[in-house]
């Protein structure tokens, strides 16, 4: 079992004509996922990577039956793109694009409350579930099929903490990078909620950073409503108050709340170990399983 | 990206929300004369970036050309807070009988903006936040709709606001939702909003920070766009186009990804190094940037040594070996020992290409935090 996606997810990808957007495709593609189509206004009638382009989103998925999409459209444009994939309609949405306006996002995540669509992201690398299909730009080679779900708001985080696991011997169902902007769309609940109800999660990795509350009250959903194991990480210890630290969203306020160790001792008080080093994150997990 | 308050008040002044009468001035001849055609009594501000002006002596209320004198005299070059003042604003002021507190910022939490109001302007409004939360009423705005003004009146009825100016700010609330929306701001204050003796409404500060990633669609606050004279680093940092923060500690970090680099920042620290920074090539670095990065990085001469950790994605691995080969064949010995821990996309081939003479590498992550903390330690 795994989350959100598997064999069956039909994939088209707007913005499939750009630099990576055709890289990732052939990435996708040979990962095994099922792209069937993409979508690039005035591109339509060609193909890249032997998949056909579609003017629009609408036509991608009437024609080619997608219930899925991934974006790889350049910051002016990705807000528009993330609309047209909820209007067309998909069951899934993955905005990769890193550097959406703020304000653009709000008017997105409005508009997601009217429609039953997951979106991931925007700015993240998109989920997998090992050996089934990946939706974005994970490198997939260091996942591994197994019983371990991974939600985190940083990819190359994700990334080490997957190397991690797998090192030794420790696979995962789906992994899911959710992004680190202020507005995202799925977030550590959602994402919980879904291990949660997945009978193959045995345990789940949260990766978290400085900035915001979005841990906190991941800890509390957590204490409340899991009963599958959760271990944790929290990036950004030693990052000054008031600095910006990449990540429009990993900021410390002055105030105490959005720190490492606020979320550490949430996570905590929730029975959430939360490991030193990555590495420290997989000894937990070992004990879960 | 955080506007001066000179550069805010424009802003304000354009869309019609009343500030007082100023003059931008950066020589103390011109602070005197400014003043005078103002008139008297002002107040002489320094325009720099940080919070608690006042209380630095950043901010003095003059009643003659002489105090404007001392007073720019004394402002115009202080170091405040480590940065150099070299303009002040002169401006009119306000003779006030009440000081309001408005804003309207992003609450991320919500996914939504939020417009706040509180009678308890002219202090620190996150103290006020602390202690008694109910004193700022807060309004979401639903970002389809944009502000509807019953909803500027009823926050700003609600906060208690003396009704003979709360229609006025009320209005002005509306205004500056408006402003943000139209400007990608992320947050925009007015602390304090004066109420003057004459029951008029006047924005005697003004905050506005523009999201960053909206810039192209905002040229004009993309010009206002100054470099940070904090930090020459800082400065180049934003010429190259990284995510850069200058720390104390004498390790260099270099990596991608917010969170990765982050990460290594905690593992040094952990592993009892002190990091010297934060550095985020970002994703997709091709070798020119690499090779950046490391110029950043040698040109802190705080730093004993570096880690350069990549995990790819997006990155490539190979291109992330030729940029370090490259950076490093200019030089006839290398400034500083340099760590190289290379992993996912493409790392093999990074490997293959990446010249070993130059740097040291190695396989997992904790293992290149503790070799450069070490050879940190030994150039101390």
């Amino acid at each position: 079992m795994s989350i959100l996606v598997d064999n069956d997810t039909r994939v088209v990808v707007q913005g499939i004509t750009g630099g990576e957007g055709k890289f990732h495709t052939g990435q996708m593609l040979e990962y095994g996922t099922n792209v069937v189509a993409g979508a690039v206004p005035g591109r339509g009638g060609q193909e890249v990577e032997g998949v056909p382009v579609y003017d629009t989103v609408h036509k991608a998925v009437r024609e080619q039956d997608a219930n899925a999409s991934v974006i790889f459209v350049p910051p002016a444009f990705a807000a528009d793109a993330i609309f047209e994939a909820l209007d067309s309609p998909v069951d899934l949405a993955v905005a990769i694009t890193e550097g959406v306006p703020q304000q653009d996002m709000a008017k997105v995540y409005r508009k997601l409350s009217e429609t039953d669509t997951h979106l991931i992201g925007p700015n993240c690398p998109g989920l997998i579930t090992p050996g089934e299909a990946k939706l974005g730009i994970l490198p997939g080679n260091i996942f591994a099929d197994g019983n371990v779900g991974l939600v985190s708001r940083s990819g190359t985080l994700t990334y080490q903490v997957v190397d991690n696991l797998t090192q030794r011997g420790i696979g995962q169902t789906t992994a899911v990078g959710i992004g680190g902007d202020p507005i995202i769309g799925t977030d550590f609940i959602d994402a919980l909620e879904l291990f949660e109800n997945d009978s193959e999660t045995e345990a789940v990795v949260m990766c978290g950073e400085i900035g915001g509350e979005d841990e906190e009250e991941a800890a509390a959903f957590i204490g409340e409503h899991m009963d599958t194991p959760v271990a944790g990480f929290i990036a950004g210890r030693t990052a000054p108050p008031g600095k910006r630290m990449g990540h429009a969203g990993a900021i410390v306020s002055g105030s105490g709340t959005g720190t490492a160790q606020s979320k550490i001792d949430a996570l905590n008080d929730a029975g959430v170990p939360v490991g030193d080093t990555p590495n420290e994150v997989a000894d937990h997990i070992e004990t879960f399983i | 990206m955080k506007l001066h308050e000179y550069q805010a008040k424009g802003v304000f002044a354009d869309a019609g929300i009343p500030v007082p009468d100023s003059q931008l001035a950066s020589t103390v001849d011109d602070a005197v004369e400014a003043a005078g055609e103002i008139g008297y009594p002002v107040a002489i501000k320094a325009q720099v970036q940080v919070g608690g002006r006042g209380k630095a002596g950043g901010i003095k209320l003059v009643d003659d050309a002489e105090e404007a004198r001392e007073a720019a005299d004394e402002i115009l070059g202080m170091d405040l807070k480590g940065l150099h003042v070299d303009r002040v604003l002169v401006e009119a002021a306000v003779d006030f009988t009440d000081e309001l507190y408005v804003g309207v910022t992003m609450d991320r939490t919500e996914g939504k903006p939020v417009a706040m109001v509180s009678t308890r302007g002219g202090v620190n409004i996150e103290e006020v936040a602390e202690e008694a939360p109910d004193a700022i009423v807060r309004e979401h705005i639903d970002p389809a709709f944009g502000m509807h003004p019953y909803q500027a009146r009823k926050a700003v009825f609600d906060a208690g606001v003396d009704r003979t100016v709360a229609n006025d700010v009320a209005s002005i609330l509306t205004q500056l939702y408006q402003l943000w929306d139209d400007k990608d701001a992320t947050d925009i204050e007015v602390n304090p909003l004066m109420v003057t003796s004459d029951d008029e409404v006047i924005a005697a500060d003004a905050v506005m920070n523009i999201d960053e990633d909206a810039l192209f669609r905002q040229p004009d606050l993309a010009e206002m766009e100054e470099e940070a004279a904090s930090d020459e680093l800082e400065a180049k940092a934003n010429e190259y186009g990284f995510d850069y923060v200058r720390l104390s500690g004498n390790v260099g970090i270099i990596g991608n990804g917010a969170g990765l680099v982050m990460t290594t920042l905690d593992l040094v620290d952990y592993y009892g190094g002190e990091p010297a920074n934060f550095l985020d090539i970002g994703g997709g670095a091709k070798a020119e940037r690499v090779t950046n990065a490391l110029d950043m990085v040698f040109s802190d001469e705080n730093v004993d040594s570096v880690v350069f950790n990549i995990f790819g994605g997006i990155t490539r691995g190979d291109e992330v070996a030729k940029g370090i080969n490259e950076a490093l064949e200019q030089f006839d010995e290398i400034p500083k020992k340099v760590v190289v821990r290379l992993a996912g996309t493409n790392a093999e081939e990074g490997m293959e290409i990446l010249n070993t003479d130059l740097v040291t590498v190695e396989g997992t992550l904790e293992d290149a935090v503790q070799r450069a903390v070490s050879y940190a330690e030994e150039e101390q």
